[in-house]
């Protein structure tokens, strides 16, 4: 039986009587076990893979979040094409840079967070309370973080309640604490996005087309890879190229592979020595 | 000295179940029925804010008739079960099934153990890729459960909506056809001297587990999309209600 279920079958006291619409906060009263960063760590780190490089930046009709394929740990390669960039529920998008196992189970976590708010009060949270309940997920980690389990995320959607249709696209990023700032245009997380956000302030400007985003994302993320050795470039061997998706009045949409593939190629063709 | 009555148990059940039943068949019916395209769930409800039929998950929903304020308890309660499940294990894993018995034992202990049983019937109806294997669950106040084969009539005069239904349906009917036959069977009780009763789109809520979806399937229809898929009113007047309004505006 798994844990919080009562061994009778019936809904006991804790679902009848939650009086929460949050997900996180029913778990903590029925199953805290579930919950990453609630469980108690022994001392000292411990070699787990992570994961790197996420940006993400508006254009006319909403907003893309690209994120790269690798992950590492120390410099080893743990993953090739590990999926960093997710939908965290019809209209916004959530990407994690950090540890790369936590990081799954955070987003996972803030999945279920978000549709169980919404089936239980039978309307969605609002943007910013959406970003609220994640910035929360990552302070409770806190304790885990400071033991080498840090996980950083990054977050972007389509306001639907946006006053003006043409600046619906937010970005939101977070710090260690939880800690949230909303950002304009432009932001990047994780060991490459220094190099990543240099290349989005030479390459964004705003409403920019669907595919020209598309492009800018790509693009910086090979920036990115051509200086951290923790974030992975196109892998045209392999075809594994980096997920890209946007988020717009119609919902969240990943970019096919292919296109994925003709941008990289483009890219790599125009920084080809002649 | 005050006189003692002693009420045996049986006679203790049968006034809870006869006070249950009475406050079930006071509430407007629900109709949920498998068709080609989902399972099509068809409530009486004239409010478009307290719902009587709700998601769960993927492709699980639930319809309920009673005392609002307890079967929507119970739907919270199923929300938070079911995402419990699906997070501790993978979404595929959440059946309607393991739903529906912990309906049973809950419903079951609340009326033997507590003072006043629950006023409640439920439906909870799981989509499955073809209409042969869909399930209907119904539950009744006391906890008991039955699997439901085709259809599922809840509230007032139950039996009498479910003659009807019992007569025409299907489970390859189309959506349409599907939905007329569950707004005729609601409307063929409650009418005064059994004539039967028109139920217009406002009176409705309609809420369908769409087969082809991938994911969470359930979706509302209501507003136009509602009114597009409901049969033309039948009656005397060929005008559509939207002509008359004009036809008034030019007669002035």
């Amino acid at each position: 039986m798994a844990s919080g279920l009562d061994p009778s079958g019936r809904l006991n006291a804790y679902f009848l009587n939650a009086g929460t619409s949050s997900f996180t906060d029913f778990l903590s009263a029925v199953a805290p076990d579930l919950l990453p960063g609630r469980r108690p760590l022994p001392p000292g780190q411990v070699d787990v893979p992570h994961a790197t490089t996420i940006v993400a930046l508006t254009f006319a009709d909403g907003v893309v979040m690209a994120g790269d394929r690798r992950a590492t740990m120390g410099n080893l390669i743990a993953s090739r094409d590990i999926e960093k960039v997710h939908p965290a529920d019809p209209y916004s998008l959530v990407g994690i840079a950090g540890t790369a196992g936590v990081g799954k189970e955070l987003i996972r976590l803030f999945q279920v967070e978000l549709e169980h708010y919404e089936k239980i009060e039978g309307t969605m949270l609002s943007l910013e309370g959406k970003a609220n309940r994640l910035a929360t997920m990552i302070r409770n980690n806190l304790g885990a973080a400071l033991q080498g389990l840090a996980v950083i995320p990054i977050y972007a959607g389509y306001d639907l309640d946006a006053p003006d249709p043409a600046k619906a696209g937010r970005i939101f990023s977070f710090d260690i604490t939880g800690g949230v700032y909303e950002e304009t245009d432009f932001d990047g997380v994780g060991s490459g996005s220094l190099f990543a956000k240099a290349a989005l302030k030479r390459l964004h400007r705003p409403g920019l087309s669907r595919d020209e985003a598309v492009r800018v994302a790509i693009e910086a993320l090979y920036d990115a890879a051509d200086e951290d050795t923790a974030t992975g470039g196109p892998d045209v061997v392999r075809r594994i190229y980096p997920i890209v998706m946007t988020a717009t009045a119609a919902g969240t949409e990943r970019v096919s592979d292919e296109e994925a593939a003709t941008v990289a190629a483009s890219i790599v063709e125009s920084r080809r020595r002649p | 000295m005050a006189m003692q009555f002693y009420t045996s148990p049986e006679q203790i059940m049968r006034d809870r179940s006869e006070y249950a039943r009475k406050g079930v068949s006071r509430g407007r019916g629900v109709v949920v029925l498998t068709c080609a395209d989902g399972v099509l769930f068809v409530a009486e409800n004239p409010s478009t804010a307290l719902h009587k039929v709700s998601e769960i998950y993927d492709r699980i929903g639930f319809a309920a008739v009673g005392r609002y304020n307890e079967y929507e308890n119970l739907r919270a309660a199923g929300v938070r079960m079911a995402d419990l499940r699906g997070y501790s294990y993978a979404r595929r894993d959440v059946t309607a099934r393991a739903l529906a018995n912990a309906y049973s034992a809950t419903l079951g202990a609340i009326f033997q153990e507590q003072t006043k049983p629950f006023e409640v019937e439920l439906c909870v109806a799981e989509v499955a890729p073809n209409p042969v294997n869909d399930e209907l669950y119904r539950l009744t106040y006391d906890g008991s459960i039955a699997d439901e084969k085709g259809f599922v009539a809840m509230g007032g005069q139950a039996e009498g909506i479910a003659n009807v239904l019992k007569a025409e349906h299907s489970t390859d009917m189309a959506l349409a056809d599907a939905l007329a036959l569950g707004v005729k069977a609601l409307g063929s009780v409650g009418g005064e001297g059994g004539a039967p009763r028109q139920l217009p789109a406002t009176a409705l809520e309609v809420a369908l587990l769409d087969r082809r979806r991938t994911g969470r399937t359930f979706r509302r229809i209501t507003g136009n999309a509602l009114t597009a898929l409901l049969p033309a009113p039948a009656g005397g007047s060929a005008e559509t209600p939207e002509s008359k309004p004009a036809e008034g505006k030019a007669s002035e």
